[in-house]
């Protein structure tokens, strides 16, 4: 239930314009990975192009070579919508659907695979999303109210059970956790540590405490000036990357030094 | 109030910026006064502008009513003293009422066959047309709005003749249903100007009211809430109906009811395509006429009692006119996006 990501020579483009070059990585199972870095270096970029988003954008294009467990979702008569069915992802602002219920929030994905409910594997699915993104004491009492209802923490921990009912290989998540408060944010953090259990999670962040706290591994993106490339500069152990980064790019980046 | 829009400013901030990008502060409270010490100027001016042009339109539309009532006097005192001096001699109200059923009718027919289609289109060019060809498709159907009455009209009287066949064949199959019933002696209208082809052509006169502005709602849905369902693995069609569609909800009735205004009101192509006679049920055969055909066909001629006549049916259209967009106002209302 869960998958290995191999990235091989991935070059991602919008348009004409290179903003990523050559990334090259493992994302090992049952782990968390952090993707840290300046702001514009890639890292969204890179995350969403591990459930095929990326090509939403107009323009937007990829070369090179995902491989999911060893089968490239980019290979020749892959539908991305089957990709994003086993790649779940949550998104930097909460964005649960606004005319629906806090349980049809949850069930959206699953009704999605045209599978028919009875309303007793429904009630059970909601609650076990619910209970798995810790929301569900907060909101078993109001399960037919809409999600926007909710505050901030709580519909960002919607999106993540809407994203975990369909018990997805992997789940990506783009800064979960910038518009929230830190009790919220802690809250998070601990749902991402329960997540690694059962699925590969991939997190952006721009909080290097946080990628310290919850990764296993950390990936450490940088780009030379406008314009140019975004690359990936070091992936290793969040250890080592925190305490003895290979690096000196990657020292100054921790250690608040730019350029 | 949360309103629509308001799940516009919670979306990107343009086109270009990708959805996540940047840290960005929760939305502030939208509807949050502050008490302001100072008053800018500018803030004045346009303050006093915005309620100078409503005031402006309240008073234009109660000059509107006040005269249709004033013109409406004659019909008033004449219904009051002897109903048999106004048109059909049984009074006004057997006068207006097959004019008020020919109306409804028709512009629910047009109604009816153009938001599917109007719908259709607005979401095939924003959301399913090759990139290249949907602005141009936008064009075609704006195009469509700037197309004079008369030139429907025109083309009306040559589609009708056209129909009769398909009325003939309609009648033959249908003829059960009363709307598509043949006359007595099993004939259709010999020229096919029915208030069925009057409505087939006010469909298409309001199509593109309803297309472009539901073409404007469907470009405003929020990228976040697209890319929630695409993220889920939904198919472009699923993410229209997760996203696309409630958010546009309250805006597909306006846009409808807009619709639904022209289509009551429309007064020159259908009093140059339907040959106006008595109320019947069927659509097929020549017969029926609507408000706004009837005031156009036979005021040239009208003086006196008549011309009160005709101006106190305008009143009516007016009415009529006004309690569809209360109601229209009512269903928006109730049908608004809430939220974040
Ligand atoms: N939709 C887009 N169209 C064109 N260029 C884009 C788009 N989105 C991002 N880019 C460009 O791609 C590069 C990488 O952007 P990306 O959003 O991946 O950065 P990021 O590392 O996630 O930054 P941040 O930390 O600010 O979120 C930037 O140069 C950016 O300008
Ligand atoms: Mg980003």
């Amino acid at each position: 239930m869960s998958k290995q990501i191999d990235i091989k020579d991935l070059d991602i483009f919008y348009g004409d314009f290179r903003a990523v070059d050559g990334v090259q990585m493992q994302i090992k199972p049952r782990s968390v990975t952090a993707f840290i870095g300046p702001s514009g270096c890639g890292k969204s970029t890179v995350l969403r192009t591990l459930n095929r988003m990326h090509e939403v954008i107009p323009g937007a294009s990829v070369s090179g070579q995902v491989l999911m467990d060893g089968n490239d979702i980019y290979g020749p008569g892959v539908d991305p919508v089957n990709v994003r069915r086993e790649v779940g992802m949550v998104f930097q602002r909460a964005n649960p659907f606004p005319t629906m219920s806090i349980k049809e929030n949850v069930l959206a994905g699953v009704r999605l695979n045209n599978k028919r409910l009875s309303k007793a594997q429904a009630d059970e699915l909601t609650e076990s999303a619910l209970r798995g993104a810790n929301l569900w004491n907060e909101v078993k009492d109001r399960l037919n109210l809409p999600g926007s209802g909710l505050s901030g923490g709580q519909q960002q921990r919607l999106c993540i059970a809407r994203a975990i009912a369909v018990e997805p290989e992997v789940l990506l998540m783009d800064e979960p956790c910038s518009a929230l408060d830190p009790i919220s944010t802690l809250a998070i953090e601990d749902l991402i540590n329960d997540l690694k259990e059962k699925y590969t999670v991939v997190i952006v962040t721009h909080n290097m405490q946080q990628a310290a706290r919850v990764s296993d591994r950390t990936a450490f993106f940088n780009i030379a000036g406008t314009g140019k490339p975004g690359r990936l500069i070091e992936f290793n152990e969040t250890s080592a990357i925190f305490s003895n980064p290979d690096r000196e790019e990657t020292e100054n980046y921790i250690s608040g030094r730019f350029g | 109030m949360p309103t629509s829009t308001q799940i516009t400013e919670s979306g990107p901030t343009g086109p270009g910026s990708a959805p996540e990008a940047g840290p960005q502060p929760p939305a502030s409270n939208p509807g949050g006064t502050r008490p302001k010490a100072v008053v800018r100027p500018g803030d004045r001016i346009f303050s006093a502008a915005t309620l100078i042009a409503g005031i402006l339109i309240l008073l234009i539309l109660a000059g509107v009513a006040l005269f249709l009532l004033a013109q409406s006097k004659d019909t008033i005192a004449a219904q009051l003293s002897d109903p048999t001096q106004i048109t059909g001699g049984r009074g006004f109200f057997s006068y207006v009422w097959p004019l008020v059923i020919g109306t409804l009718i028709s512009a629910a027919i047009a109604l009816v066959v153009a938001t599917p289609f109007a719908l259709g289109i607005a979401l095939f060019t924003t959301h399913m047309a090759p990139r290249r060809l949907a602005p141009m498709l936008g064009y075609v159907i704006d195009l469509l709005a700037a197309i004079p009455s008369v030139v429907y009209g025109l083309w009306g009287i040559a589609l009708a003749g056209n129909l009769t066949g398909f009325y003939l064949w309609l009648s033959k199959w249908f003829g059960w249903i009363p709307i598509f019933a043949p006359a007595a002696d099993g004939s259709v209208s010999q020229t096919g100007r029915t208030l069925l082809t009057a409505s087939l052509v006010l469909s298409i006169m309001i199509l593109p009211i309803i297309t472009s502005l539901t073409r404007e709602i469907f470009l405003q849905t929020p990228r976040l809430q697209e890319e929630a369902a695409l993220a889920l693995g939904a198919t472009r069609w699923e993410m229209i109906r997760m996203a696309v569609l409630p958010f546009g909800r309250s805006g597909i009735v306006s846009a409808t009811m807009l619709g639904l205004g022209r289509a009551l009101g429309e007064t020159m192509a259908v009093a140059m395509i339907l040959s106006p006679g008595v109320l019947t049920a069927s659509l097929v055969v020549s017969g029926n006429q609507t408000i706004a055909s009837e005031i156009a066909q036979n005021f040239p001629e009208a003086a006196g009692l008549r011309l009160s006549e005709l101006i106190t049916v305008g009143l009516v259209l007016f009415v009529i006119t006004l309690l569809v967009n209360m109601g229209a106002r009512a269903i928006v209302a109730r049908t608004s996006v809430k939220g974040s």
